[in-house]
């Protein structure tokens, strides 16, 4: 092991993981030092999970290797410095939020106090609430109440925030990054690209079982070379998709452009495009004569990136060139 | 991608790995908060048992007869003991019960992520259910003096009640086999059922010197035969060797079941 080697938190060489025939993770390569708060990026079913659990130690895998702390995943030294929110877990539900607490901390060899990690996981008010009587939610902050009471140095989220709505959303960020200040290492896997800008330094953009991207999230934003275009507009989808260098046109409803209005504007609708260049595509629609209004350019958003990066959308020749660490 | 002033590797040994696998009391006080909290597994250990004797052990005719010539004890503390019996054993195998229901629930997956040892883990549902266990037989023994009709001498009292919470740790064993067998969190209704059978078969819900002779042949096999005999030694006067050997085979059978499943479900695949 040489000297960088054992630096690392985690260190996995050409990982490949197939459930059967099925291919899940095909060569993963990946080190994280300490203190990196790390966000593991892709679809539904791009691998994600399947990495994190190669990485805990929950599955083995079928080549490749993997190392925490310079150790195997599932060596009890590292299961001692290590937490984990999964997906799917129900708590025993006859116990109260700080009893639940305190039986998983007394499986750990250096526990928080049991109150002050109901009280980072924002349960103090429910702290003598038995787990049937918390809502999803508080549900959710539990079993991150369960992973970080054991003090762990590198800390597994698996879709954390997957069933909550949009304010318990930053507010479990704000726990999160709360818990990262303390010098943690955080790895966390997300399908929510704005996730993955607000709470993350680096992002792993996984797809089809392997590592597409990695890089910072704004490096990640700056690979994509085209801009967003907004407006609303009388030309069809259908005209704007033959119009040269549009890569991608998007209906947009009413809930996103809520201060407008499109019954005040009979035969115009709003429409997002994804452009290589601005200024060619919007000649080519006003000397088609279409009308144009509340016209906007921005540069691409995450999510734009993100399905530009896997190719998943839009025109496979727009897709920029794969590339993988190595 | 550079880092800088990131904080350095824990030194992994600073942290020692506690001892006995992890277990501590804690564990247990709290494990057994979830079994007293448990209204169906109050009502099946609990109470059931001791309401069958009030109605079997009490209502029955013959209960303040002699069992015989040679024996220490009457007809009602004979059913006494098998309905302690029959709750400690159901006590004992919620223990298992649970496992099951945390594995359904995949509470499991992430208890394999603590350093609790998979060993330490059994031990706690173990113990949980044995106090459990030890808890039933009380209310059973508790209800039994209390209404005055059992009668047998003090050691006897004392020795068919250890009798039977340490002999209902067999269960335990098919209770753990059962809960991984069968990951459903209707495993603990499939246990009452499948030792509701068992203990019919074996002859402690009924009265076997009553029944058929094929009757008697065939639960001398049963997995509760052996171990309802050997309770009732101190008071019967005399034991079936026979009764050891079905406890023996039947105990084989539960423990390297629940090994075989065990080790399967630990293992790191």
């Amino acid at each position: 092991m040489d000297p960088q080697e054992a630096r690392n938190v985690i260190e996995a060489v050409d990982l490949h993981k197939s459930y059967g025939e099925v291919p899940a993770v095909v060569g993963i390569d990946l080190q994280v030092t300490a203190g990196e708060v790390v966000a593991v990026l892709g679809p539904n079913g791009a691998g994600k999970t399947t990495t994190l659990e190669l990485l805990l130690g929950l599955r083995s895998p079928s080549a490749g290797r993997v190392t925490v702390f310079g150790l195997p995943p599932h060596h009890v030294a590292v299961r001692g410095r290590v937490g984990a929110m999964l997906q799917d877990t129900a708590a025993p539900e006859s116990l109260t939020v700080t009893e639940m607490v305190d039986l998983v901390g007394h499986y750990y060899p250096h526990a928080l106090p049991t109150a002050d990690v109901v009280a980072r996981a924002d349960l103090l008010v429910h702290a003598s609430k038995r787990v049937t009587q918390l809502s999803g939610g508080q549900r959710q902050r539990l079993s991150f109440a369960v992973a970080i009471v054991g003090d762990p140095d590198l800390l597994f989220l698996d879709e954390p925030t997957a069933a909550l709505d949009v304010h318990a959303r930053q507010a479990f960020w704000e726990q999160a990054r709360e818990f990262a200040r303390l010098g943690k290492t955080l790895l966390f896997s997300t399908h929510n690209l704005a996730e993955a800008d607000l709470a993350a330094e680096r992002v792993i953009l996984i797809n089809h079982g392997r590592i597409v991207h990695d890089d910072t999230p704004a490096r990640i934003k700056s690979l994509i070379p085209g801009k967003t275009i907004e407006l609303l507009t009388d030309a069809t989808t259908d005209q704007l998709e033959t119009v040269k260098g549009v890569q991608q046109v998007a209906t947009l409803h009413d809930r996103e452009a809520p201060g407008i209005r499109e019954s005040s504007r009979p035969g115009l609708h709003r429409l997002r495009l994804q452009v290589a260049e601005p200024e060619p595509v919007l000649r080519a629609v006003f000397a088609a004569g279409h009308r144009v209004e509340d016209l906007t350019v921005t540069e691409a958003s995450l999510e734009q990136a993100f399905l530009h990066l896997t190719g998943d959308q839009g025109d496979p020749a727009t897709t920029a060139p794969r590339t993988r660490r190595h | 991608m550079s880092t800088t002033a990131m904080p350095q590797q824990p030194d992994l040994m600073s942290r020692p790995v506690p001892g006995l696998g992890g277990f501590n009391l804690t564990m247990l006080k709290l494990e057994v908060r979830r079994l007293l909290r448990n209204r169906r597994t109050m009502i099946f250990t609990m109470i059931m048992p001791v309401v069958f004797y009030l109605i079997f052990g009490m209502t029955i005719p013959a209960g303040k007869q002699s069992l015989g010539a040679g024996s220490h004890g009457n007809v009602s503390a004979y059913i006494l003991i098998s309905m302690a019996l029959y709750g400690a054993v159901l006590a004992t195998s919620s223990g298992g019960a649970m496992v099951s229901i945390e594995r359904s629930q995949g509470w499991s997956r992430q208890l394999r992520l603590t350093p609790l040892s998979p060993v330490a883990y059994i031990a706690v549902k173990m113990l949980a259910a044995m106090t459990l266990g030890a808890a039933s037989v009380l209310a059973v023994y508790v209800v039994g003096l209390i209404t005055s009709q059992a009668n047998m001498p003090l050691a006897q009292w004392i020795l068919t009640a250890f009798a039977v919470w340490i002999g209902s740790l067999m269960f335990a064993a098919f209770g753990l086999f059962m809960g991984y067998l069968l990951p459903t969190e209707n495993v603990m209704q499939v246990q009452s059922f499948a030792l509701v059978i068992f203990a019919f078969a074996g002859g402690l819900f009924v009265d076997l010197t009553a029944m058929p002779g094929w009757y008697q042949t065939v639960a001398q096999f049963t997995p509760i035969w052996g171990l309802n005999e050997l309770v009732h030694a101190p008071v019967s006067g005399g034991v079936d060797n026979w009764a050891w050997v079905n406890v023996a085979a039947w105990l084989a059978i539960f423990v390297a079941g629940a090994a075989w499943r065990f080790r399967k479900d630990t293992a790191r695949v």
